[in-house]
């Protein structure tokens, strides 16, 4: 080849340019991780893990927020604990209370999966937690709603 | 689309969707339907063969040993990572989605670059042997509960798999963790220190999740996410102290 001058074949750069990284499907590359397709127990609590450990960061600056309505004297505050006691705005603290309980106790899960106190337990460790989770967030619903 | 593509699926044929790209072309990422006749014992891989013999001779996969031996045929049906030499059509309904591995680079429709999985593994990888087991010898007890890692295929499901791998491109990734657990094991001639201090670096073991999708959907029972639990406890005791 060397005589002809030819010193690559044709095609040759673009198919070294490397290809594309798939994260299941076509669609945003971060999405991968919240597909739940063909995902089994492990994945699922993963991806809930992750919306919820981003949704109570969310919580926290809407909550500090929320709080600095007080610098606009008692009556904005009283305003505003009349539209957080409505019944749409309680399902939401459920809904907060349960992220709480989901990521606590699914870090508490990973935490002694992954330190080797119960490596082969990770099933069976969820399950117990949803159990203690389902039965604090009825206690907490009840009280919530209860307060209401 | 031809005739028997515009047939209704019946229960002798299933529609597939694969996903399609070629390289280079960046914008032409899609999927091509094709509908292909199937018998109850037919595999993913033949009929994937099946289009590429009868409908498009352009469809690139890879596949070799036919019986779930060498790890090639790995892709993704439905999302869910497998074989296909060894996927029954059947277990899959009526429309089948065939997309290649993710969070491995693609070179063109099914064919993943496993050089990227490869590089991921300890710079001392060695090559797996064959199981040692002397023909006179008396199995231990126990034995069928042995899970050696001279079973895994390296066909990088473990890595398509795992949900950290999705957010960071970085981590090393259930199969070369594994891999390096292997020559833990083994100790003839690895250098532990070294493949700890690899294990135990930022990008290493305590990256994982414990989400156990590497195990979920490893076929050859490797155990991914054990070996890498397993890491971890040699890191905790060698920290500790306690070195085995």
């Amino acid at each position: 080849m060397s005589g002809t001058g030819v010193t690559e074949l044709p095609g040759a750069r673009e198919r070294a340019a490397p290809g594309p990284v798939l994260h299941k499907g076509i669609g945003p590359a971060p999405s991968g991780w919240l597909d739940p397709r063909g995902r089994s127990l492990g994945g699922r609590a993963f991806a809930l893990n992750r919306v919820t450990g981003l949704a109570l960061v969310l919580y926290l600056y809407l909550h500090l927020g929320v709080l600095s309505i007080l610098l606009f004297g008692a009556s904005a505050w009283d305003d505003l604990l009349g539209v957080a006691t409505s019944t749409a705005f309680l399902g939401l603290d459920v809904v907060l209370l349960f992220g709480l309980l989901f990521h606590g106790l699914n870090g508490i899960r990973v935490g002694l999966v992954g330190s080797g106190v119960a490596p082969d337990r990770q099933r069976v460790l969820f399950w117990a937690g949803a159990a203690v989770g389902g039965v604090v967030l009825a206690y907490g619903a009840f009280h919530v709603f209860g307060a209401g | 689309m031809d005739a028997m593509d515009a047939q209704q699926v019946t229960a002798d044929t299933r529609r597939f969707r694969i996903f399609r790209y070629k390289r280079g072309d960046e914008g032409g990422k899609h999927f091509d339907e094709f509908v292909v006749p199937v018998g109850p014992r037919t595999t993913l891989l033949e009929a994937l063969l099946w289009i590429q013999l009868h409908r498009d001779r352009s469809l690139a996969l890879r596949h070799s040993c036919l019986h779930a031996s060498c790890g090639t045929c790995g892709l993704l049906a439905n999302g869910r990572e497998a074989l296909a030499c060894v996927t029954p059509v059947s277990d899959l309904g009526d429309e089948i989605t065939v997309e290649p591995l993710a969070n491995i680079p693609v070179l063109t429709d099914l064919v993943s670059d496993m050089g990227a999985f490869y590089a991921r593994l300890p710079d001392r990888h060695p090559f797996l042997r064959a199981s040692e087991f002397l023909p006179d010898a008396d199995s231990p007890e126990g034995l069928s509960e042995y899970v050696r890692f001279e079973d895994c295929l390296e066909c990088g499901l473990c890595l398509s798999a795992c949900p950290v791998a999705s957010t960071s491109r970085d981590y090393v990734g259930p199969g070369a963790l594994t891999a390096a657990h292997r020559l833990l094991e083994d100790r003839r001639g690895a250098d532990e220190q070294a493949l700890l201090d690899w294990a135990a670096g930022p990008n290493g073991a305590w990256r994982c999740h414990a989400a156990y999708e590497c195990t979920e959907v490893c076929p050859a029972g490797a155990d991914p996410a054990g070996r890498i639990m397993a890491i971890r406890g040699e890191l905790l005791r060698r920290r500790n102290g306690s070195e085995r």
